[in-house]
């Protein structure tokens, strides 16, 4: 099918434009405010709980996890994240949201090949890439080891 | 038997009248501004129903049956129901009819589906086979959503082009004479894609294949814009309705005064938070059936011109890359048989 691109000139220069000095403020802010929480928190577990350094980054993480997916269930997170946008999508929460809320709507067509499986149809591609990319740079920091040595 | 006009139009030569119609909506769509003209709204998205399309099924199934007793028969009396909606096979559709027991035809025109059903009926009748014939048409927001989109409670963004999927499902009776309003022409649209590609425009994709309709259209009947009371399209939207008032006045056709989208009417743009207005087949599909049907009862209106406005893609098609195809079929409902102008 052929282009008609003066149909299409037409359409993006009438249609309207997202405010993105808005949009990149409030990510800005909204997400600043849940890496506050997360600092908050981390010092928390570290001053008051006494945790070493290494185990209060992983309690953060589950913490943060747990209180982004409680908020999917709640439906107070689509709420944050319409005004948010990239502010609730890039911290840790947003990775807990992208799992939660397709476990929660594919609930209904079983456990086994609904929720389980549909769970990752978000988040799916961050892992495959993230994992994929971390192994990359793992094999190139031992090459790195062995052949300069250091 | 009906005239052939042009290339895509029909005169029908029987009176085929829409006998009665009924509709069932979700909240959002109760609280909008065609409220009024709404048979049953329901109290939730779920409807008393296990899933969301369950839901949309049963919407299908109590619009029809309120139809046929507005209309004082029974589904014996109905010799055939045309009934269509969004979901993949057509489910809520076909699990609406197994209940039914009327025969059936199930239809895929994406948000053009009810006009669709309302042309194949008024044609069915017109032809001599049938006497009696069910339109229907369903969309619901949450089973599209989950369909095109992203789970419902994924924290995203839309844009200001996004539409709103209508909860709505409506159902019209028509028959073999009866005491109007008409069906008194149907023009056949042809799928016209002008090669947008952004699934959140829709508006912009489909106004190309309404525009290519109503010039078929009115070049088909001799008629204009100025023939009709309303020109009413199907779910454009604030965007797409801008596109085809500019574009329609370049090609000499006035639609300044006359012209409105079900997408930009059923809601409250600005207060209910829709962007660029209302979407889906239940957007005409309500729309037409209940505010137009009433208006024409009523003699507020005599002689509409409607355009279902459907983009043809699925999620599969968007992810391979293509554009939106969009089509867009027309009918005239008229209270004097035949129609004027």
């Amino acid at each position: 099918m052929p282009e008609n691109k003066d149909y299409l000139n037409y359409i993006d220069r009438t249609a309207p434009k997202s405010p993105l000095l808005k949009n990149a403020l409030l990510a800005f802010l909204i997400g600043g405010l849940i890496c506050v929480i997360g600092q908050l928190i981390g010092d928390f577990y570290q001053k008051i709980c006494g945790l070493e350094t290494d185990s209060m980054r992983t309690a953060v993480s589950v913490t943060m996890v747990f209180l982004g997916a409680l908020l999917t269930g709640l439906d107070l997170y689509p709420k944050i994240a319409k005004h948010a946008g990239a502010g609730t999508i890039v911290p840790i929460t947003g990775f807990a949201n992208a799992i939660t809320s397709p476990a929660m709507e594919f609930k209904r067509e079983g456990l086994v090949l609904g929720m389980s499986a549909k769970m990752f149809v978000v988040a799916g591609p961050v892992l495959v890439y993230g994992i994929s990319s971390s192994v990359v740079v793992g094999i190139i920091y031992f090459l790195y080891k062995v052949l300069i040595g250091g | 038997m009906a005239t052939r006009l042009g290339n895509q139009t029909i005169a029908l030569d029987k009176s085929v009248s829409i006998i009665n119609t009924a509709t069932v909506v979700g909240t959002k769509e109760s609280e909008g501004p065609l409220s009024p003209f709404f048979d049953v709204k329901m109290k939730d998205a779920e409807w008393g129903e296990e899933t969301w399309e369950k839901t949309e099924s049963k919407m299908q199934k109590e619009a029809a049956k309120l139809a046929i007793q507005k209309s004082g028969k029974t589904a014996d009396d109905i010799d055939c129901a045309f009934a269509g909606d969004l979901l993949n096979q057509c489910i809520s559709s076909g699990f609406s009819a197994r209940e039914l027991g009327i025969p059936y035809y199930g239809l895929y025109g994406a948000c053009s589906t009810m006009i669709e059903s309302l042309s194949l009926g008024a044609l069915a009748i017109d032809g001599g086979g049938m006497d009696t014939a069910l339109a229907v048409a369903s969309s619901h927001f949450c089973t599209a959503e989950r369909q095109y989109r992203n789970p419902l409670e994924y924290g995203g963004q839309r844009p200001p082009t996004a539409q709103w999927t209508v909860t709505g499902a409506a159902a019209a009776v028509l028959e073999n004479g009866g005491a109007g309003p008409y069906v008194t022409h149907v023009t056949s649209g042809k799928v016209v894609d002008f090669g947008v590609i952004d699934q959140n425009n829709m508006g912009g994709a489909m106004a190309p294949a309404a525009i290519d309709t109503l010039c078929a259209h009115f070049s088909d009947t001799g008629r204009s814009p100025e023939s009709y009371d309303l020109i009413l399209t199907g779910d454009l939207g604030r965007i797409g309705r801008e596109i085809v008032i500019n574009m329609m006045n370049s090609s000499g056709y006035n639609m300044n005064d006359n012209y409105g989208d079900s997408g930009c009417m059923i809601y409250d743009i600005e207060k209910q938070d829709v962007h660029a207005g209302g979407s889906g087949c239940g957007c005409i599909a309500v729309t037409a059936c209940g505010y137009i049907f009433r208006q024409l009862k009523d003699g507020k209106l005599n002689n509409v011109l409607i355009l279902g406005t459907g983009a043809l893609l699925s999620p599969t098609s968007s992810l391979q890359g293509e554009s939106v195809p969009g089509i867009a079929h027309a009918i005239t409902l008229s209270n004097k048989p035949g129609g004027e102008g």
